[in-house]
C-alpha cells in the first residue's frame, strides 16, 4: 500500500504541469503556410504557437466571418480551470498522504481519478461546444460566404482530435505537453488505484 | 603603343581559341549530366551559398543563390528604386543626400562583408559609390540599407570599400587624384599639386555606424584597388597604383609608359596611433552622413564640416611603396596574409610580394629610392615569385583556402589556377567573355570556403537569346572542389558586376528577419491602431495617418483636401505575417509607389493639382480581397471650405 499511495500522491503533481504547458494544441498549415499557424490552449487562456499566430488565425478568419478567438476575460473558463485543477491536485495529493499514512484505503484513490476523468470529459464537451460555436457561429455580412456541394452554408469547427482539411487550411488538434502530463499523472492514480486493490486481495 | 595592343588582343584572341578546343573536348554528355546535378537546386530546396554581387551601373546590390545562379532580391543602395519607393519615400530621400546636394544613382563596385578575426561574421556587408564617393552598410538581417557616407577629398572612389579583419575600418581609396582641397587651377599643373587620398573609416562594433576617422594625403597618383592584410600582415593595408606618370591626359597612353607602378603598404596601425595621440591636421570639409533608423523606420542626414588628414611624411615607417609591373590592378592578400598579388593588367605575368620580405626590407632600410619622401623598397628584395601564367591582362585574384589561388584573366578571357609559393600553373578554364572580377565565398577572408568560383564577365554576346544591343552581363560558376575546375553554369547579372562577396546560407538566413514589430515602431506618424488613424491639417500640409491591413485601408474615404496642398500619406502596415506587404499608389503622383513590410511606416506625397474624386489603391497582391484594397480621396478648390474629415465603412 505504500508503493500505491506514494504514486498516489506523485501522480496528481503532474498536472501542475498545465500551469505552464499548454493541455491542448491546434495547428493550421497551408500551402501559403509552410510554417504552420498553431494556437496553444492552456488552462489560463489561448496563446499562439508563435508570437502573433493569434492576431494572424484572426485576421484570416475574417474572410469568412469567424470571431475573433477569446481573451481570458472573455471565457469564464479560463478563470475557474486553475482553481480546479488546483483543488484536484491538493485533494490528490492529500488522499495519498492518508494513504500513506493508512486512514484512507485505494477506493478514494479510484474515487479521486473517477472524479477527475468526469471532469475531464465535461471539461472536453465544455471546449466541443466552444469549437462548435467558434466555427459555426458566423458573421452573416462574412466577406466570403460558402456552402457545402448541398447548398448548405459551410461551417468552419476544428476537430476535437485528429485532422480535418477546411478549404486550404489543413488543420490538426492534438492534446499538448500539459495534457500529456495529465494524462500520464491521471495514469499514475489509476495504477495507484490498481496496487492497493490487489494489496486488498492479497491480504 | 597601338600596335602592342593589337598585339595583346590576336594573342588573346589565339589563347581563347585554344582553350576553348580543349573545353569541348571534354564536354562529354557524361560531364554535362553531372554539371546539371551540381547545380541543380529541386523546387522547395535551398541553395548552399548567398552571393551578392554588386550592380555596378546600377547602382544597387543583387543577391544571388549559389549554386543555382537564381536572383533573391535587389537592394536599393546608391539608387533611386521605384519598386520599393527608396529614396522616394520622405523617409528614405536623405539616404541619397551628399555635398552636391540630391545625388540618386551611383556607381557601386565592390561588396565586402563584415569579419571577425578574419572570417566572414555576416552582420553587415559595406559596398563603395564609386561616381560620388560614398560607402554605404547594408544590415544583414533586414537586407536593407542602413547607412551611407559620404567621402571627401575623393573623386572615383574605387579602391573601396574593403574592410580590416575585424571590422575595425572600411577602406576608401580615390582612383582619381585631385586638388586637395577642392580649387579653381589649371588641369595641366595637376603633377605634383593634385593628391590622392586614402579614407580609413571606423566601423563601430555594436552597430556598425560610420565614422571618417582619418585620410591619408598620398601623391597624386591613381588608387585602383586595395585589399587588408590579415593574420600576420594584420594591421597593413595595400592598395594598387596606376598612373604613378601623373598624367592628366590621354591615360590610355601616358599613364602606360612606366615599366612598373606601386603597390602602396600601409601601416595603418601606427597611423591610427598617431591620430589617437593627437596627430594630423583638421582641414575644412563638407560631407553628408545618412543613417537610416531601423526604429522611426527614417533616415537622417548630417552635414560634417572637417576632416582630419594624415600626411604620411609626418608617420615614419608607415607607407612604403613596393614596385610592381605593368599597371596593377587588383591587389589581394591571400588568406594567411604572407602573399601580396599585384595582378599586372598590361602584362602576362602576376606579381607575389612577401609580407615577411617586406618587412625585412624595410628593417634592413633597403630602399630603392623615394617618390614624394616615400620609401620605395627594391623589387627583388620583396618578390616572392612570380607567376608565368600564359594568359594575358590579369585582373583579380582570389583563394580557395586550400593554397590555390584563383585569377581572371580579361584579355585572354580565362580564369588561371595556380599554386600559392610554387606559382606553378595548375589549371585554366575560358570565360564568356572577358572576365572582370571572380568571387570565392570567403575568398578574401582567411576562411575561404573554396567550392565554387564565379566569373563576372563584361562581355555576354551570344551566350543567351538575343535581347537587342543592350543585355545584361554574364557569369559562369565553375566547381573548384577538385584539381581541374569544371564549368558547371551560366546566367545572367543585372548592371555590371563588379566584384562580389558570398558567405554560406548557413550563417545568414537563420537570422533574417520576417517582419518589423509594430510595437517597436517609434515613425512620429505611426498609426499604432486603427483607432488612431486620422487626418490632421497643417497650413498647406495635410498628413494622412493611414493603417493597412488585409484587405483596406484606414481610413479610405478622404475629403476636404484642396488644389495646391502637400499631402503626406503616411501608411503604416499592421500585418504582423511574414511576407504579407502592402503597397500604396495614388492616381498622378509624381513619385513611386510604396512598398511597406509588416510593422513598418512609410510616407509618400502627393500634390494635387486637379479638383476631382481621385482613387488610390493598395499595389502589391496582398489577398484574396487586394482588388478591393483601394480608397477615394476628394479634391476641391484651393479656395474652398469642404470639411476635413475621414471615414471608413461608412
Amino acid at each position: 500500500m505504500k508503493k500505491a499511495s506514494l504514486l498516489m500522491i506523485i501522480g496528481p503533481l503532474f498536472l501542475l504541469g498545465l500551469y505552464v504547458f499548454p493541455l491542448w494544441n491546434i495547428m493550421l498549415g497551408a500551402p501559403q503556410y509552410p510554417d504552420p499557424l498553431g494556437l496553444n490552449i492552456h488552462i489560463s487562456g489561448l496563446q499562439g504557437a508563435n508570437e502573433f499566430d493569434i492576431q494572424n488565425i484572426d485576421g484570416l478568419n475574417h474572410y469568412i466571418g469567424m470571431q475573433t478567438l477569446p481573451k481570458p476575460e472573455d471565457m469564464w473558463e479560463f478563470g475557474t480551470f486553475p482553481i480546479i485543477i488546483g483543488i484536484m491536485v491538493a485533494i490528490g495529493v492529500l488522499i495519498g498522504f492518508l494513504g500513506y499514512l493508512g486512514k484512507v484505503n485505494y477506493k478514494w484513490f479510484i474515487g479521486w481519478f473517477t472524479l477527475m476523468s468526469i471532469m475531464g470529459v465535461l471539461g472536453m464537451y465544455d471546449f466541443n461546444q466552444w469549437l462548435v460555436d467558434y466555427g459555426t457561429n458566423l458573421d452573416p455580412n462574412a466577406i466570403m460566404k460558402l456552402t457545402n456541394p448541398d447548398g448548405t452554408p459551410m461551417t468552419y469547427k476544428p476537430p476535437l482530435l485528429g485532422h480535418v482539411k477546411m478549404l486550404n487550411f489543413d488543420v490538426t488538434s492534438m492534446p499538448a505537453s500539459g495534457g500529456w502530463l495529465m494524462f500520464l499523472g491521471m495514469t499514475l492514480t489509476l495504477t495507484a488505484g490498481f496496487l492497493g486493490w490487489k494489496n486488498t486481495k492479497k491480504q | 603603343m597601338k600596335i602592342y595592343n593589337h598585339l595583346l588582343m590576336t594573342m588573346g584572341a589565339a589563347l581563347m581559341l585554344v582553350s576553348c578546343g580543349q573545353q569541348n573536348q571534354n564536354s562529354t554528355g557524361a560531364l554535362s549530366s553531372s554539371a546539371a546535378e551540381k547545380v541543380y537546386v529541386a523546387p522547395g530546396e535551398q541553395d548552399e551559398f548567398y552571393a551578392f554581387l554588386s550592380g555596378g551601373y546600377s547602382g544597387n546590390l543583387t543577391v544571388y543563390g549559389l549554386p543555382s545562379g537564381r536572383m533573391f532580391k535587389e537592394i536599393p543602395v546608391f539608387s533611386q528604386f521605384p519598386t520599393s519607393g527608396y529614396g522616394y519615400s520622405e523617409e528614405t530621400k536623405p539616404m541619397l543626400n551628399t555635398s552636391h546636394g540630391f545625388v540618386p544613382w551611383d556607381d557601386a563596385h565592390h561588396p565586402d562583408i563584415s569579419q571577425t578575426n578574419g572570417e566572414l561574421d555576416g552582420r553587415w556587408i559595406f559596398i563603395n559609390g564609386n561616381n560620388t564617393p560614398r560607402i554605404a552598410r547594408i544590415n544583414l538581417s533586414t537586407f536593407e540599407t542602413e547607412e551611407i557616407i559620404e567621402v571627401p577629398n575623393s573623386a572615383g572612389n574605387h579602391s573601396s570599400s574593403f574592410i580590416t579583419e575585424n571590422t575595425e575600418y572600411v577602406v576608401a581609396g580615390t582612383r582619381f587624384s585631385v586638388p586637395i582641397p577642392q580649387r579653381d587651377m589649371p588641369i595641366n599643373e595637376y603633377k605634383s599639386n593634385f593628391k590622392g587620398s586614402l579614407s580609413f573609416i571606423s566601423v563601430d562594433p555594436e552597430h556598425g555606424h560610420m565614422d571618417l576617422k582619418f585620410q591619408l594625403l598620398m601623391p597624386g597618383f591613381n588608387y585602383d584597388l586595395s585589399h587588408p592584410g590579415r593574420g600576420k600582415s594584420h594591421g597593413w593595408f595595400f592598395f594598387t597604383t596606376y598612373n604613378t606618370e601623373e598624367a592628366h591626359t590621354l591615360q590610355e597612353v601616358n599613364a602606360s609608359q612606366n615599366d612598373k607602378d606601386f603597390i602602396a603598404a600601409v601601416n595603418w596601425k601606427k597611423i591610427e596611433e598617431y591620430v589617437n595621440n593627437g596627430g594630423g591636421t583638421k582641414m575644412p570639409a563638407n560631407y553628408a552622413h545618412n543613417l537610416y533608423d531601423e526604429g522611426t523606420h527614417t533616415a537622417t542626414t548630417t552635414m560634417y564640416k572637417e576632416v582630419l588628414t594624415v600626411d604620411p611624411l609626418k608617420v615614419p615607417g608607415a607607407v612604403y611603396f613596393l614596385p610592381t609591373p605593368k599597371s596593377p590592378h587588383g591587389c589581394d592578400v591571400d588568406p594567411t596574409g604572407q602573399y601580396i598579388i599585384g595582378n599586372g593588367k598590361l602584362s602576362a605575368d602576376l606579381t607575389v610580394h612577401s609580407f615577411d620580405k617586406m618587412i625585412a626590407a624595410i628593417e634592413g632600410e633597403k630602399f630603392d629610392g623615394e617618390a614624394y619622401g616615400i620609401p620605395i623598397l627594391k623589387f627583388e628584395d620583396v618578390l616572392a615569385g612570380q607567376v608565368k601564367s600564359g594568359g594575358l591582362g590579369p585582373l583579380h585574384t582570389e583563394f580557395d583556402g586550400n593554397g590555390n589561388a584563383y585569377t581572371t584573366f580579361f584579355i585572354s578571357s580565362e580564369v588561371v589556377k595556380w599554386k600559392l609559393g610554387t606559382w606553378e600553373v595548375i589549371d585554366r578554364k575560358p570565360t564568356y567573355y572577358s572576365v572582370g572580377h571572380l568571387m570565392i565565398p570567403g575568398g578574401n577572408s582567411r576562411k575561404p570556403f573554396g567550392k565554387y568560383v564565379v566569373a563576372m564577365n563584361k562581355i555576354t554576346k551570344d551566350r543567351y537569346l538575343p535581347t537587342g544591343p543592350e543585355m545584361e552581363h554574364s557569369a559562369q560558376i565553375y566547381d573548384i572542389s577538385g584539381d581541374k575546375m569544371e564549368l558547371i553554369y551560366d546566367f545572367p547579372t543585372h548592371g555590371e558586376p563588379h566584384y562580389a562577396a558570398g558567405i554560406p546560407a548557413e550563417i545568414l538566413a537563420p537570422k533574417s528577419q520576417k517582419i518589423y514589430r509594430l510595437d517597436e515602431n517609434e515613425h512620429p506618424y505611426v498609426v499604432k491602431t486603427p483607432t488612431d488613424a486620422k487626418v490632421v491639417r497643417d497650413g498647406n500640409e495635410v498628413h494622412i495617418y493611414m493603417s493597412t491591413i488585409r484587405s483596406h485601408f484606414t481610413p479610405d474615404n478622404i475629403e476636404g483636401v484642396k488644389v495646391g496642398d502637400k499631402v503626406y500619406f503616411h501608411i503604416t502596415n499592421h500585418e504582423q505575417d511574414f511576407d504579407v506587404p502592402h503597397g500604396f499608389a495614388m492616381i498622378g503622383q509624381n513619385t513611386s509607389e510604396l512598398l511597406v513590410m509588416p510593422g513598418q511606416t512609410k510616407t509618400s506625397l502627393w500634390e494635387p493639382k486637379q479638383v476631382g474624386v481621385w482613387p488610390f489603391y493598395c499595389t502589391d497582391f496582398c489577398s484574396a480581397l487586394h482588388q478591393e484594397m483601394q480608397g477615394y480621396v476628394r479634391v476641391s478648390p484651393a479656395n474652398s471650405d469642404v470639411e476635413l474629415k475621414w471615414s471608413l465603412g461608412e
